[in-house]
C-alpha cells in the first residue's frame, strides 16, 4: 500500500536510569491505516506512544510528524482532582471552546450523549473512556491515538468499541494507532500489527477469524467478526530480563 | 474635634476595606487553582520567602514591595524548574525551603540594627495601616492580576484538568505553570501587608475550599471563592476594629467561621 507517512519514529531509544525501555525503534505511521501495537507488559508500548506525542523526550532518535498533523489522544484513564467541580460538557469544552452542538455531536458519535451533564467524577470506567474518546474526536484528528481502549472492558463493550472505532475511521478518514493489551487478538479492521518488546519483534497483517468456526463457537458470530488473529513470527526470544536471545524460535511464543 | 477624628478613622477603615476586598477578589480564583493543583505547600513556601525578600530589600535599599515580588518570583521560577526536572519538591523539601527563607530573613533583619522593621506587621499583616499609596498599588495589582486570570483562564484550567491531554493538544504546560506561580507570587507580595506572610495561604484556600461545596463549575467555584473571601475580609476588619484584634488573624478566623457554616449546612446535591 503506498500511503503517505503521517509520522515517523526514527531510531528512537529511551533509557530511564539503567533500564532500556525502547531500543532503536524505526516506525512509520501511514495515512489512512489502522495500526495496532501489541506486546507484553513493560514492553514500552505506552512509552513509544508518549514519545510519538512528544510527551516524553527520547534518549536518542527523532520524531517526525507531518506539518499541521492533528492528533487526538485517548489515554487509558486520567485522574481529575475531586476538588474540581466539572461536568462532561465542561470537560469537553476546555480549553478550545467547542460549541454545544459540536460537543453533543461528538458524544452521539461515541454513544454517550446522555453523559452531557454528568459530573466527571461520577463516571464509570467505560463512561470515562467514551468521554475521553469524544474529546479526542472533537479535535477532528488526522491521527487518533488510543491507549488500550478495551482494557478492563467486557466482550460486549469491546465489540461495540471496535465497531465504533472502525466506523469513526471510515467516516472521518483518520488514521488510528491503537495499543492493545491482548497479545494475539486485535481489532479486525487493523491493517498493520506491530509486536513490541523494547524493540520491534515482528510486524505484519492479521487474519480475520469471522468465518472461522472455532472462533464463532468461542465468541459468537458478532464478536468474532470484530476480531482478527495475529500470528507472531519471531526469529528470537526474550529472556526473563527482556534481553534478546537469538536463535530459531517457535512462531508465536512470546518471552 | 470628634468629627475630624471620626472622618480620618473612616478614611483608613475605607482604605483597609478596599484593599482587603481587592485582595479577596484575586485570592478567589487563584485560591481555587491552589486547591485544585494541591499547591497549598507551594503557596506557603512562597509566602514564607517573602520575608527574605523584605530583608534583602532593606539590605540593598530597594523598594520593599519590589524586593518581595522579585524574591517570590525567583523562588517560583526555581520551584517550577525543579518540577520540570521531575525532581518534584516533596513536602519535606518545601518545608525546609519555607522555614529556611523565613529564618534567613529574620536573622538578616536582626543583624541590621540601624534599621527597625515591624516584624509583627509583616508576619500577621497590618490591615488598618494601609496608606493611600499602598491602596493605589494594591488596586492596580489586583486589576492586573484579575485581567491576567481572565485572559489565561482556559489554558490554566486545561492544565489543571490533565497535563498530558493539555500538552498533546498544544498547550505549553510549563509556561502556564510558571504563569500561575508568578500570579500567586504577585498576590502574595500584595496581600502581605493585609494578612501577613504566615496567613496568606489561608486567605487563598479557605474561601476556595468552602466554595467547592456551593459550586457546580470551575468558574462558579472561583467566583464564590472571591465572594466568600470578601465576606471574610469584611468580617475580619469589623472584628479588628471593634475589639482591637490583629487584622490578619481576624480575617482568617472570619474565613474559618464561613467555612464551618457552609460545611455544617446539609448538602443537597453536588
Amino acid at each position: 500500500m503506498a500511503h503517505a507517512d503521517l509520522a515517523r519514529l526514527e531510531n528512537i531509544s529511551v533509557k530511564v536510569g539503567n533500564k532500556q525501555i525502547l531500543s532503536s525503534i524505526n516506525l512509520p505511521l501511514h495515512d489512512d491505516c489502522i495500526t495496532t501495537l501489541i506486546g507484553p507488559n513493560g514492553a514500552g508500548k505506552s512509552t513509544l506512544v508518549k514519545v510519538l506525542l512528544r510527551l516524553m523526550k527520547p534518549t536518542e532518535g527523532k520524531v517526525w510528524t507531518r506539518p499541521n498533523l492533528r492528533i487526538g489522544y485517548m489515554p487509558q484513564k486520567i485522574q481529575i482532582d475531586r476538588t474540581l467541580p466539572l461536568n462532561v460538557k465542561h470537560f469537553l469544552q476546555t480549553p478550545h471552546g467547542y460549541s454545544r452542538t459540536e460537543i453533543e455531536a461528538a458524544l452521539v458519535d461515541v454513544g454517550a450523549s446522555h453523559l452531557l451533564n454528568y459530573s466527571i467524577h461520577d463516571l464509570s470506567g467505560g463512561e470515562m473512556q467514551r468521554a475521553l474518546l469524544a474529546r479526542a474526536l472533537l479535535r477532528k484528528p488526522d491521527l487518533l491515538v488510543l491507549d488500550e481502549p478495551v482494557q478492563g472492558v467486557d466482550i460486549n463493550g469491546q465489540t461495540e468499541l471496535y465497531k465504533l472505532i472502525t466506523e469513526i475511521r471510515k467516516r472521518r478518514r483518520c488514521s488510528v494507532l491503537m495499543i492493545s493489551h491482548d497479545l494475539h487478538l486485535v481489532m479486525a479492521s487493523t491493517d498493520h500489527v506491530i509486536c513490541l518488546n523494547t524493540h520491534v519483534c515482528c510486524s505484519g497483517h492479521p487474519e480475520t477469524v469471522s468465518a472461522d468456526p472455532a472462533y464463532i463457537e468461542l465468541f459468537g458470530a458478532s464478536h468474532a467478526a470484530t476480531l482478527a488473529l495475529y500470528n507472531h513470527h519471531h526469529n528470537h526470544s526474550h529472556d526473563l530480563h527482556g534481553d534478546v536471545v537469538h536463535g530459531d524460535c517457535c512462531g508465536d511464543e512470546h518471552g | 474635634m470628634a468629627t475630624v477624628v471620626e472622618m480620618s478613622m473612616a478614611d483608613f477603615l475605607l482604605y483597609a476595606l478596599l484593599a482587603g476586598v481587592a485582595v479577596a477578589l484575586v485570592s478567589g480564583p487563584l485560591g481555587a487553582f491552589v486547591v485544585w493543583r494541591r499547591m497549598a505547600y507551594f503557596g506557603d513556601t512562597l509566602a514564607h520567602s517573602a520575608l527574605l525578600g523584605i530583608s534583602l530589600g532593606v539590605l540593598f535599599d530597594i523598594n520593599l514591595n519590589l524586593a518581595v515580588v522579585l524574591c517570590c518570583v525567583a523562588l517560583a521560577v526555581g520551584l517550577v524548574a525543579m518540577q520540570r526536572q521531575q525532581w518534584v519538591p516533596t513536602d519535606t523539601l518545601l518545608g525546609i525551603m519555607a522555614h529556611s527563607s523565613l529564618s534567613l530573613g529574620l536573622v538578616a533583619v536582626s543583624l541590621l540594627d540601624n534599621v527597625r522593621i515591624d516584624l509583627q506587621a509583616y508576619l500577621f499583616g497590618d490591615l488598618l495601616a494601609i496608606t493611600p499609596e499602598d491602596l493605589q498599588w494594591i488596586l492596580l495589582g489586583a486589576v492586573t492580576v484579575l485581567l491576567m486570570i481572565y485572559w489565561l483562564w482556559q489554558p490554566l484550567l486545561a492544565i489543571t484538568i490533565n497535563e498530558e491531554l493539555a500538552q498533546v493538544e498544544g498547550i505549553s504546560v510549563a509556561r502556564y505553570r510558571l504563569a500561575l506561580m508568578l500570579l500567586i507570587a504577585m498576590v502574595i507580595a500584595g496581600a502581605m501587608k493585609l494578612v501577613g506572610v504566615l496567613l496568606i495561604t489561608a486567605l487563598m484556600i479557605m474561601p476556595a475550599a468552602a466554595a467547592r461545596r456551593l459550586a457546580n463549575t470551575p468558574e462558579q467555584m472561583a467566583i464564590f471563592a472571591s465572594l466568600l473571601g470578601t465576606l471574610a475580609v469584611c468580617g475580619g476588619i469589623a472584628l479588628s476594629w471593634l475589639i482591637d484584634t490583629p487584622a490578619g488573624p481576624s480575617v482568617v478566623v472570619s474565613a474559618l467561621a464561613i467555612f464551618i457554616l457552609i460545611f455544617a449546612t446539609p448538602r443537597r446535591s453536588r
